[in-house]
């Protein structure tokens, strides 16, 4: 399967790799490129590699561009301009890191390039839409980080590519299950009880998949 | 008597001489509301521009002036490259079929690589930026009519020496300078300075002045 590719578009060099890093933790199959500073080592933003970059990130499924700040988005929409097809490509107005790992796990998980691209822009938006739960079930956090990083990417993943709105909701708060930020920002904790909610066509598979994931502890 | 590629392309060297000379000058305006590298990017454009044509120069001033927007697109570290290279870009497209540039395709140039920039940058008049400068240059050299090249550029670089100065005042709302909000009051912008400075050495090119 062809996933969406990932280009971050940084002034510096070491800022993009480490966005590709932190997001590339969550999202082993993504391919992420960084095209950062420009070609003698400098701060700046390069067309050439940032051209080179999405044809690397090109696999098939289109690309997602993210960038830090102003410049760089004119160079990623020259870029995306000067391809065969450039709507295949899409940059993205949304805060660099988040976005980034919001996009990369939405790849991860088989979601198309709209999909990808508004992961990245709802990074941070933690409020959903109210859904009118089919199948709902409470679910005790047993191992010790709770949701934190690595296990909300993995939630997120597990229902990523599933027809079915899964929520997931702790106290008085609820998160999108696809939204890694929106399950961290929960801060449910090893020994809560968390409660599921899923709609749609495969709302019993996605309630089955977290189950056997946090039967698991998360695989820690 | 309009302009060749051959004059083009001598317009855009003593462009490019002219950027050197003003790096330092463009490099201070920066610093004091950017990141400081409006002029060292803007000559090492120009400077590779001058190489490209020293290889070869193109049979037309459209492929002259794609040539320079290629360049400085890829040359350009900063927000100067894309928004100077779509203008250039812009300027090669609105004369493609063009053996010789005569005034009307001049001015024609000109609001393309405004439409360019506007498109680019997402700046309008008053935002403290190469806008500010461009807009009315182009304004002044629709506004002059049936001309020769030299008069159409003439009134562009004198509009654009007067708008650019207008940019003192302002507070930016785009680029790095919009960062600063108030404290960018009270500097000229480098990006309309650029733009000035652009047109006053194409304007004197086109009128025989070295």
């Amino acid at each position: 399967m062809s996933r969406v590719g990932l280009v971050i578009v940084s002034h510096s060099a070491t800022l993009a790799r480490g966005v590709v890093e932190l997001a590339g933790q969550m999202a082993p199959d993504v391919t992420l490129e960084p095209a950062g500073g420009t070609a003698d080592g400098g701060l700046g933003t390069d067309f050439e590699a940032v051209t080179a970059a999405l044809e690397r990130a090109s696999q098939g499924a289109g690309v997602v561009l993210l960038y830090d700040l102003g410049s760089a988005k004119m160079v990623a929409d020259l870029a995306v301009e000067g391809l065969a097809e450039p709507d295949g490509a899409l940059v993205v107005d949304a805060p660099l890191v988040e976005g980034a790992v919001a996009a990369a796990v939405a790849a991860q998980g088989g979601s198309d390039l709209s999909g990808v691209a508004a992961a990245a822009v709802r990074g941070e938006a933690t409020e959903v839409a109210e859904p009118t739960a089919e199948e709902s079930t409470d679910l005790l956090l047993t191992n010790e980080i709770g949701l934190h990083a690595r296990p909300a990417a993995l939630l997120a993943r597990a229902v990523a590519n599933l027809e079915a709105q899964v929520t997931v909701a702790f106290g008085d708060r609820k998160a999108d299950a696809r939204s890694v930020l929106a399950l961290m920002a929960l801060a449910a904790r090893g020994g809560d009880t968390i409660t599921i909610s899923a709609d749609g066509p495969q709302a019993t598979e996605a309630l089955q998949r977290i189950r056997d994931l946090a039967s698991r502890d998360f695989d820690e | 008597m309009g302009c060749t590629a051959e004059q083009v392309a001598a317009a855009l060297r003593a462009a490019a001489a002219v950027v050197a000379g003003h790096r330092d000058e463009l490099v201070q305006l920066d610093r004091a509301i950017g990141d400081g590298d409006h002029g060292e990017n803007l000559k090492r454009g120009f400077t590779a521009i001058v190489s490209k044509l020293d290889a070869s120069t193109p049979d037309t001033p459209s492929a002259v002036l794609k040539l320079a927007a290629t360049t400085l697109i890829s040359t350009v570290g900063g927000a100067a490259g894309p928004l100077y290279g779509t203008a250039f870009l812009r300027a090669a497209t609105a004369t493609a079929e063009a053996e010789e540039l005569d005034a009307a395709s001049v001015a024609k140039a000109l609001r393309a690589a405004l439409e360019g920039v506007v498109a680019r940058g997402k700046a309008e008049i008053g935002d403290k930026t190469m806008v500010d400068a461009l807009d009315p240059a182009v304004r002044a050299a629709e506004a002059l009519g049936d001309n020769d090249v030299s008069s159409v550029l003439a009134v562009a670089a004198e509009a654009a020496a007067t708008g650019a100065e207008s940019t003192v005042p302002l507070v930016a709302r785009k680029g790095r300078a919009s960062y600063l909000g108030e404290r960018s009051a009270g500097h000229l912008d480098p990006g309309a300075r650029s733009t000035a400075l652009l047109l006053r050495s194409l304007a004197d090119s086109a009128a025989g002045r070295p």
